[in-house]
């Protein structure tokens, strides 16, 4: 087994899950590249999660919801614990895409219900996901659909369907905007139950024949009485569609792009593979999985190592993921959850429809603080089984010099590759304490120390948040 | 120029989502506002009225206070041509002073450039919002993004305090500039060594604070006394940043923009109140604006988005009134059903920039643009 074959699945592990131990990383490495792009595209064949414990000490996540939920504790809790990486990161993309927040929706519920949504057809036919979107109760009240009326047109949802869900600016005009949101008249919700006194009501989707606009409109140049799925036909039928999920499947497991409302302007950083991608859509039905399968065994996918930022979540749940010891939903997790919101990402409230700004605009001096502060602190903690993994393998391998240390940290953490004046500070921090000896009980405690010291300063290294 | 000795301090305050000019600065004497706003219009009795034309939202009364002594300016129809109707895109063009293409750099980061030239204080500029707005992004440029004051500190856990120095002096060197790095690592090396240098002085500010002023209990407020805290602790800040939002009222309106007037107007109220109390208020001038306006007419429950809007400045120094003209609400003359835009907001900023600042305003709004006599 080379460093290359274990550098590469970490690579496709971070980005198709959120990355893994490596113990974990050892084993997909004998069984091969493409058997484990294959393992994680076939989410079914995948143990589902256990949910027995999480139900048992949390009476918050039963449903019908009944307890005012706690945020996003129980979803970071799947994202963490998870056995189907992939279609929990599916989620996390479709969610920055049909972005839609508990600050207007007040209800974790139903916003949780289209993470569910995207776990089930994330990875499907994207025409059918983009027409249940449409009928989602959350995001219809996110974007006032239920207030689109045949003879007072809203014209929230059929924007941001247009602009931020399907083809971007540019591909459209302000009378398609108009046209396409009186297509969508009468997609509404049925009457909300009054608020109980333990919390809201679920909300369901109702079509409403009497309050549908039934004249006829123009629409990408097709006129007719159209109602919502010829408009969502017509748009899928485009192109300009495909390109635009492309673009951001790239963006999101590629390299970082530039943010959306810059794409009628700039080209795609790798256009031909932006073109791949989009052609496999068109291709293919629009099958996510195959997009999928086509990105994940590309060489631009390949060679992309260390090209992204991490986004919030990625840091979190990554970092959670290899310290290991948050298996067990324990009182607390609500104030995890809240850890991608301090860096950034408030997982279920995006700060608009627009989804959150990524790359380097994660980036700024208070949410940098959160990260190095946060990570510091959980790989400074020897007890978690992830770090307490790594130092035995320190031990087995038994080396003295802190050159070897250093080298050996910085393989089991990634392998992280380092710039070399970082990597001339690690090893001088370390020289501080002599060479380390793993012999007596008392040598390996005092070396354990050193060595958590030294993965506290790793994640604060700026390459540490590249994913 | 001002003719105080202490440097102006510029705070903007943005409006997310784009407040509804119409029911903000409300024409209530004109009948076409009644007709085009069978739902979400104001009736006369509830609006606080400022002249035989115009009036306040109900909730905006703290503000009226200000506007009556002489400290609020309101500058009507402001917007840029051809107005795109998407808040990101509108949202940009105001941050990056950029109408048709597309820019990165923000024409605060810009001013942040001249006024420290040197970067010599890394708290030139302080960001009280979640994130870095565009408005404040320039490569090489800091500005400190702050969520908690009272927790502002790199490696809290380490509290040993030999090891501690020893560890962030390696992190220091860490986040040294690299030769042949990246602009991503050049740019996190940056934000690192400003945010190391900038942790120590800004945790420092509560506890040089103290007020009798009491801000309500709400996350805007909170902001707000945030930057008050950090502007009497005389770190040298010269452009404090802070957002507040959504005002995307497609629905439900009138409820919504109540409880957001409401929290502005109030929490800003006190902010003035206690710059005022501890001598502080006459070097600070406040701008508040939002991407866009809404449309003239109501959907049946909100507006959809528009043009035209309006924006404010706050301040002893400002002279306060009316600036611009109110746009034509005839239906010959919207565009799209909107209220066009009748003044470049280029030309506030460039007002802000030269006769508040004391900056030069064309390279940072690239190009020259009609001032208003606001510091005049």
């Amino acid at each position: 087994m080379s460093d290359q074959d274990i550098a590469l699945m970490a690579h496709l592990m971070r980005r198709a899950g959120f990355g893994a131990t490596r113990d974990e990383l050892e084993a997909r490495v004998a069984n091969g590249y493409e058997a484990t792009v294959e393992e994680l595209l076939s989410t079914d064949e995948q143990e589902e999660l256990n949910r027995d414990e999480m139900q048992r000490f949390h009476p918050w996540t039963w449903r019908p919801g009944t307890l005012p939920g706690m945020g996003a504790a129980e979803w970071l809790h799947d994202l963490v614990n998870t056995k189907r990486p992939l279609e929990e990161k599916m989620s996390l993309f479709w969610h920055g895409i049909f972005a839609t927040g508990v600050s207007k929706v007040d209800h974790y519920d139903d916003v949780m219900d289209m993470i569910v949504k995207f776990r089930h057809k994330g990875m499907g036919d994207f025409r059918e996901l983009l027409l249940e979107m449409a009928k989602d109760p959350a995001l219809i009240f996110w974007l006032d659909n239920n207030d689109n009326h045949a003879d007072a047109v809203n014209e929230n949802w059929g924007r941001e369907l247009l602009e931020l869900f399907s083809m971007g600016v540019g591909n459209y005009t302000e009378d398609d905007v108009r046209d396409c949101s009186r297509a969508f008249t009468g997609w509404t919700i049925e009457p909300k139950l009054p608020r109980g006194p333990i919390g809201r009501h679920d909300w369901f989707f109702e079509y409403r024949e009497e309050d549908h606009d039934d004249s006829d409109k123009t629409f990408l140049g097709h006129t007719g009485n159209h109602n919502g799925e010829d408009i969502i036909k017509f748009i899928t039928d485009d192109p300009a569609c495909a390109r635009f999920i492309a673009r951001h499947l790239y963006s999101f497991f590629v390299a970082d792009e530039v943010q959306v409302p810059a794409w009628s302007v700039t080209p795609p950083r790798d256009p031909e593979a932006v073109d791949l991608l989009a052609n496999t859509l068109l291709n293919n039905g629009y099958d996510i999985r195959t997009t999928l399968r086509v990105l994940f065994n590309s060489d631009f996918f390949k060679n992309s190592r260390f090209e992204r930022l991490k986004n919030p979540t990625e840091v979190v749940v990554g970092t959670l993921r290899m310290v290991g010891g948050a298996e067990f939903p324990a009182p607390g997790i609500g104030d995890l959850s809240r850890q991608p919101n301090y860096m950034g990402q408030d997982l279920l409230n995006p700060p608009s429809v627009e989804g959150w700004h990524t790359g380097a605009e994660w980036i700024n001096s208070g949410s940098l603080m959160r990260r190095v502060n946060f990570t510091a602190e959980l790989v400074g903690d020897v007890s978690r089984p992830g770090i307490r993994n790594m130092v035995d393998r320190m031990i087995a391998k038994g080396d003295t010099s802190s050159e070897a240390v250093v080298n050996g940290a910085l393989d089991l953490m990634g392998p992280l590759e380092v710039n070399p004046e970082s990597h001339v500070e690690l090893v001088g921090f370390v020289a501080e304490g002599g060479d380390f000896s793993w012999k007596s009980a008392d040598d390996i405690e005092k070396s354990t120390v050193r060595v958590s010291e030294l993965l506290q300063l790793i994640v604060s290294l700026r390459e540490y948040q590249y994913a | 120029m001002t003719s105080t000795k202490k440097d102006p301090v510029l705070v903007v305050f943005q409006l997310s989502g784009g407040n509804d000019y119409l029911n903000t600065v409300i024409p209530y004497a004109n009948p076409i506002y009644r007709d085009a706003r069978p739902t979400v219009g104001i009736a006369e009795d509830r609006v606080i009225k400022v002249d035989d034309h115009i009036g306040f939202h109900p909730e905006m009364g703290p503000l009226k206070k200000v506007y009556d002594r002489g400290d609020m300016a309101i500058i009507h129809g402001i917007g840029y041509p051809k107005s795109p109707r998407s808040h990101f895109r509108s949202m940009d063009i105001w941050h990056t002073c950029e109408p048709i293409q597309l820019g990165t750099e923000g024409w605060l980061g810009r001013a942040t450039r001249d006024l420290d030239p040197g970067k010599e204080n890394v708290l030139t500029t302080v960001s009280f919002g979640p994130s870095l707005f565009r408005a404040l992004a320039l490569p090489g440029t800091p500005v400190a993004v702050v969520d908690d004051l009272d927790n502002y500190g790199l490696l809290p856990g380490i509290t040993e305090k030999e090891q501690r120095t020893k560890i962030l002096d390696r992190f220091a060197r860490m986040y040294s500039p690299a030769i042949g790095s990246s602009a991503v690592m050049d740019y996190m090396g940056q934000t690192g060594l400003d945010t190391l240098e900038g942790a120590d002085i800004l945790n420092k500010a509560p506890g040089m604070y103290s007020s009798n002023v009491e801000y309500p209990d709400t996350p805007i407020a909170k902001k707000l006394k945030g930057i008050a805290q950090v502007h009497m602790a005389n770190f040298g800040t010269r452009v404090f940043y802070v957002d507040h939002g959504s005002f995307d009222s497609h629905s439900n309106q009138n409820g919504m923009a109540d409880k957001l007037w409401k929290d502005v107007s109030e929490g800003l109220d006190a902010f003035l109140d206690d710059l005022r109390e501890h001598n502080a208020s006459d070097n600070v001038s406040v701008l508040m604006f939002t991407e866009f306006g809404r449309r003239t007419h109501d959907n049946g429950s909100g507006t959809d988005h528009g043009a035209g809007g309006a924006a404010f400045m706050f301040g002893d120094a400002v002279k306060g009134g009316q600036y611009s003209e109110f746009p034509s609400m005839k239906s010959e003359d919207l565009e799209q059903g909107d209220v066009v835009p009748n003044y470049d907001f280029r030309g506030l900023y460039t007002t802000i920039l030269e006769d508040w600042m004391g900056l030069d305003g064309k390279p940072i709004v690239d190009g020259s643009f009609e001032k208003l006599p606001i510091f005049a």
